[in-house]
């Protein structure tokens, strides 16, 4: 039973992390129908600002503490956003015209790009960074359980981030718009919706959270490099379309299934180097009886 | 009010539209008529920004708007109700509503639009919450008018409202639109392929043909006129 819920609240964890890159992904795809595969690398970004952030901070707010940490976030989920903003406007906006598949292999240059470039000696370089300390940290001990204060962090970031997106994206002027122009652009046009500013919001959004989740990600992880994305970023792709591309709280729960997947399979003894396996085939299976993913609509395209 | 001067329009290398003009006069209402593929629908969108005009010039209120962004024509009170209604069909009615009110900020002049929509389409208050694309396409059409005078229009293009609508439905949105045009003083650009019904309602009428006009009158001219008779009106 402990054992069970252990790999519980470590599953919760890791899938909160794919919850909120798989968002990203999710949203991008309902305005422009493709997959951004840059997110993966904007979420390396956001670890490396706050990599960068925490120095300057900690000598105005001394780490570990909560106020720095909630600084450097901050912080960099707007230099990201900015980043996201400014990757949709150089590569992606110029081929809105085009076939989807252009604008996917320009992502895909995008990715590659940002990852080369960052592994340069002059910019972070390929080697492995200890990340800093941002929070002060603690085991909970509750009977046999042991809960890290940083998976407490992370599961409860990500529902409020959760939360918070589904009241812009249900309940504001600015989600209803993002609505409206993932279902018909022209449409939105008519209204006098502004398309390239919804895109950009979209984009800023996205890549806002995908900062946290690098933070978060790299909080837990023995350092940061720059393809530290890579991974993480690849799962919650495939957490996105397990949920159903386009569908915000499918996103969500393709992540954290995802997480809790990939858990238990690695916490079974013998079965541990098998966990990838063991998870992406329950998933193919998933989407073998629901291809549309768990909460996607099938569409029928029009002929 | 609108006018258009030899309005030219490609896709690719097909010319669609071959200088068009026409005069759209305030508080009138105009009808374009024509076979499908004789430019109708390609003039509206061309006006509204949807597409690019190659040559020519849209003048609204003596203001040069030609290849301005949809969204900034919207501004300026000229609006499009596409065909095929586009209503926003993972939006809730009330939500497609305020979509078409997205340019606005004074809450109480959006809540009083929205009981006038529901006066003229009492239908619309009955599914206020409903999803739009579970609608019938009769009370979309209803929608997508309503949606458009969400956003203040001095002149409103709707183009074939009476496509696959039931025929009773089609009679209630047409006293609508007559309604809309003399309560509030409404221009209106019509494009219909019922050219009957619409030349009913219009005070004058152009006649579409491979991207030309090639007739122009008032709509009670255009009615009687045997050359339309034949060719549109199943004389």
């Amino acid at each position: 039973m402990d054992w069970l819920l252990q790999q519980l609240i470590n599953g919760l964890a890791l899938g909160s992390i794919y919850a909120l890159i798989a968002l990203g992904y999710t949203m991008v795809y309902g305005v422009l129908r493709f997959i951004n595969f840059a997110h993966a690398d904007v979420l390396m970004l956001g670890a490396y600002a706050a990599y960068f952030l925490a120095p300057a901070v900690n000598s105005i707010f001394p780490l570990p503490s909560l106020t720095g940490t909630l600084i450097i976030v901050l912080l960099s989920a707007m230099i990201c956003a900015a980043i996201g903003i400014l990757i949709e406007i150089l590569a992606y906006r110029p081929l809105r015209q085009r076939p989807r598949l252009t604008v996917l292999i320009t992502a895909i240059g995008v990715s590659l790009f940002i990852e080369f470039t960052c592994q340069h000696k002059a910019v972070f370089g390929a080697d492995t960074k200890p990340f800093p300390q941002l929070l002060p940290e603690h085991d909970f001990h509750l009977g046999g359980l042991v809960i890290g204060s940083n998976d407490l962090v992370v599961v409860v970031t990500t529902l409020l981030l959760l939360g918070g997106m589904w009241f812009i994206v249900q309940r504001t002027k600015m989600g209803t718009a993002m609505r409206a122009v993932s279902f018909n652009q022209q449409a939105a046009a008519l209204m006098g919706i502004n398309i390239n500013r919804i895109i950009s919001f979209t984009f800023g959004l996205g890549s806002a959270l995908a900062a946290v989740a690098g933070i978060l990600y790299a909080l837990k992880a023995p350092g940061i490099d720059p393809l530290m994305g890579v991974q993480p970023g690849l799962r919650a792709f495939i957490a996105a379309v397990l949920g159903g591309i386009g569908n915000l709280p499918g996103a969500a729960l393709g992540g954290l299934l995802l997480g809790l997947l990939e858990t238990f399979a690695g916490g079974i003894s013998g079965l541990s180097n098998y966990r990838d396996g063991i998870a992406f085939a329950i998933l193919i299976l998933i989407l073998l009886f629901k291809p549309a993913g768990l909460l996607g609509k099938a569409t029928i395209e029009k002929v | 009010m609108l006018e258009i001067k030899d309005l030219e329009v490609s896709y690719g290398s097909i010319k669609a539209l071959h200088g068009i003009s026409l005069k759209v006069p305030d508080k009138s209402i105009v009808t374009l008529i024509g076979a499908n593929g004789a430019g109708k629908s390609t003039t509206l969108r061309a006006i509204s920004g949807l597409i690019k005009v190659r040559a020519g010039s849209v003048i609204y209120n003596g203001e040069d708007i030609t290849n301005q962004p949809a969204h900034k024509i919207v501004a300026k009170h000229l609006c499009h109700v596409p065909e095929g209604r586009m209503v926003f069909a993972n939006l809730t009615v009330a939500e497609n509503l305020r979509m078409g009110a997205y340019l606005r900020n004074d809450k109480a002049g959006i809540a009083a639009d929205m009981e006038y929509a529901f006066t003229i389409f009492p239908r619309l208050k009955e599914r206020i919450h409903q999803a739009a694309g579970t609608m019938s396409g009769g009370e979309q059409q209803m929608l997508a008018i309503a949606r458009a005078l969400m956003s203040q229009p001095k002149c409103l293009m709707l183009d074939e409202p009476s496509l696959g609508i039931a025929p009773i439905l089609v009679r209630s949105i047409f006293d609508q639109i007559v309604a809309i045009n003399k309560e509030r003083g409404l221009t209106i650009l019509l494009v219909e392929q019922n050219a009957n019904l619409a030349l009913g309602i219009s005070h004058h009428g152009y006649v579409l043909e491979s991207g030309q006009v090639i007739l122009e009158d008032s709509a009670a001219a255009l009615l009687k006129n045997p050359q339309v008779r034949a060719a549109y009106l199943g004389d």
